[in-house]
């Protein structure tokens, strides 16, 4: 079954914390990100292989923007 | 021979009385201690540096004797407060740089969430007739009341119209429980509220659209200053600094009175207000009373904001949380941040942050609000 993690609020992304192919845990810290200078993780849905990676480091997302893919 | 020397002592003796040494005393004394300890904070707890930095130097440097400073008419600090800030020119332009800054869509998309922005005033209001009660001046109440909206630059305007002598001490209270909101709200948030409170998700927000964000600072502008025109000065800057944010074609305005702008009124603002404080008016009583009630006044604002969302989950079908009440204070985004961070030690994918930005800036326009209404009843 195939899961996206999305952006969960505005902001930008700080460091991604996962490779295509890391097998994940649900509620690994797989992302961070910042808003209003605040820094705060994206936890991954579910437990999977990560099979695509779309988040870029330093780049801005929006609320339910996908960041990444797992399987 | 000995009549040099006696000229000599006459010279050194001259010298030494016209330095600022002959006229230390233990007054300014005390008032370089709390400058330094202002500084301290400043800079190694990084307290709301960016103004109390420049607060803390004020105060060390008007409170050399002999330097004129702050002497009237002449004094260089003297004329940053007298055309500064007395003359209602500073905290107008940080408004400026604030509504630049801000951004209201998480405000937009939730309109119902302005009443926690606004319920957190009660605290104003609740420690304006203590301090009444307690004996102060309708015009000092009204004063020390406003620290309880968390707002600086508010405060300071308030307290140049109504008690420029209680202006110093009011605005580092102001400064220092805003530098104290992730001490101070947390146990007042756990206390007020549940953990399966804390646990609600918000429902997802609208998308808000270009020409809401557009139209809002020109109308709220219409509408807050029809209302209160004393509020005229602070709200009209920032929705004039929103206005330049969201039409999206003047980017070198926008980023003058963010950065540029709101940078120098910040320094002519901290070294200003820093330099108001001296012995005569630091060392008394009332002071102390300032601190207790500015803390009072901020904890009541935090609870009844708490409050007050409780209030609205009886009559809501989708619950909001309640901690979004504690935002209301307008400390931003601080009190957005410490809201998100408490919600998260219950239930960490949850991600309150954007939600907390609506009370926050509601809270900004609500403190306004405040002041001018006791502008209009007082002044």
């Amino acid at each position: 079954m195939t899961t996206k993690i999305l952006a969960p609020m505005s902001g930008s992304i700080m460091s991604i914390n996962i490779k295509v192919g890391n097998e994940i845990k649900e509620d690994d810290e797989v992302i961070l990100m910042e808003a209003m200078k605040m820094e705060t993780f994206v936890y991954a849905p579910s437990g999977g292989t990560v099979t695509e990676i779309i988040a870029v480091a330093g780049a801005d997302v929006e609320e339910d923007d996908v960041l990444a893919i797992i399987e | 021979m000995i009549e040099n020397t006696d000229s000599f002592q006459t010279s050194i003796g001259a010298l030494f009385h016209s330095s600022g040494f002959a006229h230390i005393s233990p007054g300014t004394v005390f008032m370089w201690a709390v400058g330094l300890v202002l500084l301290y904070l400043a800079i190694s707890k990084k307290y709301e540096p960016l103004l109390l930095l420049p607060i803390a130097f004020g105060i060390i440097a008007a409170n050399l004797p002999q330097a004129g400073l702050m002497e009237p008419e002449t004094g260089l600090f003297w004329q940053f407060y007298h055309f500064g800030i007395e003359s209602e020119v500073i905290p107008p332009l940080i408004f400026l740089g604030l509504g630049a800054l801000t951004d209201f869509r998480p405000l937009l998309s939730n309109p119902a969430l302005i009443f926690l922005g606004a319920g957190a005033q009660v605290g104003v209001y609740i420690t304006f007739f203590i301090a009444v009660a307690m004996g102060f001046t309708l015009e000092e109440a009204a004063t020390i009341g406003i620290i309880g909206g968390a707002d600086g630059p508010t405060t300071i305007f308030l307290a140049a119209k109504l008690s420029p002598h209680l202006l110093g001490s009011c605005a580092v209270a102001a400064y220092s429980y805003m530098a104290l909101v992730p001490i101070i709200q947390p146990p007042i948030m756990k206390l007020l509220t549940s953990s399966d409170e804390r646990k609600i998700r918000m429902k997802k927000q609208r998308k808000v659209g270009r020409l809401e964000t557009l139209f809002f600072p020109i109308m709220a502008s219409f509408l807050i200053i029809l209302l209160i025109p004393a509020s005229a000065p602070l709200i009209a800057m920032f929705m004039l600094g929103n206005l330049f944010r969201e039409s999206k074609v003047v980017e070198r305005l926008t980023n003058a009175s963010k950065n540029e702008v709101m940078n120098i009124a910040t320094i002519l603002l901290g070294v200003s207000v820093g330099a108001t404080m001296n012995a005569e008016t630091f060392l008394n009583k009332e002071v102390i009373f300032i601190f207790v009630f500015g803390l009072f006044a901020f904890i009541i604002s935090t609870a009844s904001g708490l409050l007050i969302a409780k209030f609205m989950n009886l009559f809501l079908k989708d619950k909001i949380n309640p901690l979004l009440g504690a935002a209301g204070v307008s400390a931003v985004p601080m009190a957005a941040r410490v809201v998100h961070k408490v919600a998260q030690e219950e239930d960490k994918k949850n991600y309150l942050l954007m939600y907390a930005m609506g009370p926050n800036v509601a809270g900004v326009i609500g403190t306004v609000i405040a002041a001018g209404v006791f502008l209009t009843f007082l002044k």
